[in-house]
């Protein structure tokens, strides 16, 4: 504020009016929403979020149910009744296409879910465990990172499927809406992904654990579990969230990728994985059947891509101006 | 430094035997068996195999075979291909090797280039196709990448081959490492921007051009040498990851390489060629690992390890 501004106030109404006091996710909010890039980034997300779920329950955006077949109507191109074609069963591809995107997010935000669980929770245990604690958990985690990781991928996804486990088993589906299938593939995918996070909050704890704050918290008598809970764990979310929001189209890529090589989700679900894959077979027929789900996977990836650069820069105090 | 050398390459030892482990027992709990075929075979011939590729003692007694021989250099057979997995792996990784390595250096050079042009031409219309290419290079998944690279360049244009890998032909090689290379390409382009736009803005750069010396002089000799020291922290695991992640290219391209042989090996559970795999990766993986390390020393001379 210059001196000229500072006594215009002065000599308007005598005092400053005190700012309003923003913490830090207040502060964090309000740098996001200045950055344009993550904001577009997430009102797409939102609207293709919003459109694979209204696809999902509603015929006027829907159109067709996404397995529903017409015979007369096979391999076209974009047409009146079928916007974007339809697939070499005469599905819908634009019904199609949102119910993979519903699926691919759901695998990403599901392993997430339990890349976070596992992360947090190993990452936790050693650094505030013992010595001993913490070097068993790091070893461990060395060791899951020296694992070549689309093998562990794959292999894991062999592991799971075909058997009768209670809720990921391939019977009727447990947790509504989370077929088993769908649960094997979030698995396997978490299976080695869970590292970087473990690591990421460790390092965030063990440096919080030196930090003024936290011993004047302990040295006017809070808990142990009140200083983990109230005082470490929130702030280490910074970091984690960010983690979280590169993860998500991470984790679409790695399903993508299985449903490519095959070892996807049993037909006829479709996810974007297995409509590339599809599309791939027809491609020299109909180049929409590949080229909407890519599309897809792009715009999601680059959403989650500028989001995440944008809350990085947001959580970041160094960055700050 | 060789005795910092020597005690990373021993700690490798655990760690290959702890990742053969799991992968052992991971692969064992993958339903059904390595004879399991469309047309089942007669149970006496199932039997027969099975003894032949010591596969009918418990499990335990399986894994301490496959330990013994591991440790004497010996991966087994390959079930479905019937000839040792040493074979298997010494016909597909050059290919392999061959792909990640060119996919390798045109990320290299391509990123590179991009990023510094990018960052000199700050704000104007070849930092924005830089930073676009970069960022949609990102976005789309190698396989995705590839069909379209496919479908314009070589059927519509007919200026490459469709599948195929021949080392040293340009018309089979440069879909394949274009497919693979793009995605590490944008990302090194992103990190050589970033740096470069930081270190263009130090004061020995100003100092440089107020003593005279010409733009291009300043920005080869004194901006990118030192803009190198983020990218070249990224350089292992893309090169590891290039490496050992082929697989879909490979498949696509239908080039003899082993990450083919991985993908078919888990569909039908060809035990030995799965192992051997994982064991090659790791160990490359590890590898490289250390050598990022050392170049770390290399570069910065403050880093000294004992």
């Amino acid at each position: 504020m210059s001196i000229s501004e500072r006594a215009a106030i002065l000599a308007d109404g005598g005092f400053e009016r005190p700012r309003k006091q923003l913490g830090l996710w207040g502060v964090a909010f309000q740098r996001l929403r200045r950055n344009k890039l993550a904001m577009a980034g997430g009102v797409i997300l939102l609207l293709l979020i919003a459109l694979a779920t209204l696809a999902g329950v509603s015929e006027v955006v829907g159109r067709y149910r996404p397995s529903e077949q017409q015979y007369e109507e096979i391999l076209t191109g974009p047409t009146g009744s079928h916007w974007l074609g339809t697939d070499n069963l005469g599905r819908d591809t634009w019904a199609r296409t949102w119910e993979g995107t519903r699926i691919s997010l759901k695998i990403g935000i599901g392993t997430q879910f339990v890349v976070l669980c596992v992360g947090i929770l190993v990452g936790a245990g050693a650094a505030l465990g013992s010595r001993w604690t913490d070097g068993v958990l790091m070893r461990f985690t060395d060791l899951m990172y020296a694992f070549p990781d689309l093998l562990a991928i794959i292999l894991m996804r062999a592991v799971l499927s075909q058997r009768d486990w209670p809720i990921i088993g391939t019977g009727d589906p447990q947790l509504p809406g989370l077929p088993g299938p769908l649960l094997q593939v979030i698995l396997a995918i978490s299976f080695v992904g869970w590292v970087t996070l473990a690591r990421l909050v460790r390092g965030q704890m063990l440096a919080l654990k030196d930090m003024e704050y936290v011993m004047a918290a302990r040295s006017m008598g809070a808990s142990e579990r009140r200083i983990v809970f109230v005082h470490m764990l929130p702030n280490t979310l910074g970091p984690v969230i960010v983690a979280v929001t590169f993860g998500i189209p991470t984790a679409i890529f790695a399903e993508a990728f299985l449903g490519f090589i095959g070892f996807g989700l049993p037909p006829p679900t479709a996810s974007l994985g297995t409509l590339v894959a599809e599309g791939y077979a027809y491609v020299r027929v109909n180049e929409w059947m590949i080229a909407v789900p890519s599309a897809v996977i792009a715009a999601l990836m680059l959403c989650f891509t500028f989001l995440g650069d944008g809350l990085r820069d947001a959580l970041d105090p160094r960055t700050r101006r | 430094m060789t005795a910092y050398i020597l005690r990373r390459l021993l700690v490798m030892v655990p760690l290959l035997w702890a990742i053969a482990t799991i992968t052992f027992f991971l692969m064992h709990a993958v339903p059904g068996g390595p004879f399991d075929n469309e047309k089942p075979l007669p149970p006496a011939t199932v039997a027969a195999l099975e003894r032949k590729y010591n596969l009918d003692g418990p499990l335990a007694e399986q894994y301490l075979d496959f330990l013994g021989n591991l440790v004497r250099g010996d991966l087994g057979l390959s079930f479905r291909q019937n000839r040792p997995v040493s074979e298997v792996i010494g016909d597909g990784f050059p290919q392999t090797l061959q792909l990640g390595l060119c996919a390798f250096a045109f990320a290299l050079i391509a990123g590179v280039t991009l990023g510094v042009i990018s960052a000199v031409k700050q704000n104007g219309p070849m930092d924005y196709i830089g930073v676009f290419v970069a960022t949609a290079g990102a976005a789309v998944p190698n396989f995705v990448l590839s069909v379209f690279l496919v479908l314009f360049f070589a059927l519509r244009l007919g200026w490459f081959d469709v599948i195929g890998w021949e080392f040293g032909n340009p018309r089979q090689m440069v879909l394949p490492v274009i497919g693979l290379g793009m995605y590490p390409a944008a990302f090194i382009a992103r990190i050589t921007r970033a740096s470069m736009l930081e270190v263009l803005r130090q004061d020995y750069i100003r100092t440089a051009r107020a003593k005279g010396v010409g733009e291009f002089h300043v920005v080869m000799q004194h901006a990118v040498r030192n803009a190198m020291v983020p990218v070249l922290t990224v350089l292992g695991p893309i090169l590891a990851a290039l490496i050992t992640g082929s697989f879909v290219i490979e498949h696509y391209f239908a080039i003899p390489g082993i990450g083919r042989s991985f993908v078919e090996a888990v569909g039908v559970r060809d035990y030995g060629v799965i192992m051997g795999m994982t064991l090659l990766y790791a160990t490359v993986i590890a590898l490289l690992n250390l050598a990022v390390d050392i170049s770390y020393a290399i570069v910065n001379p403050r880093i000294r390890y004992s």
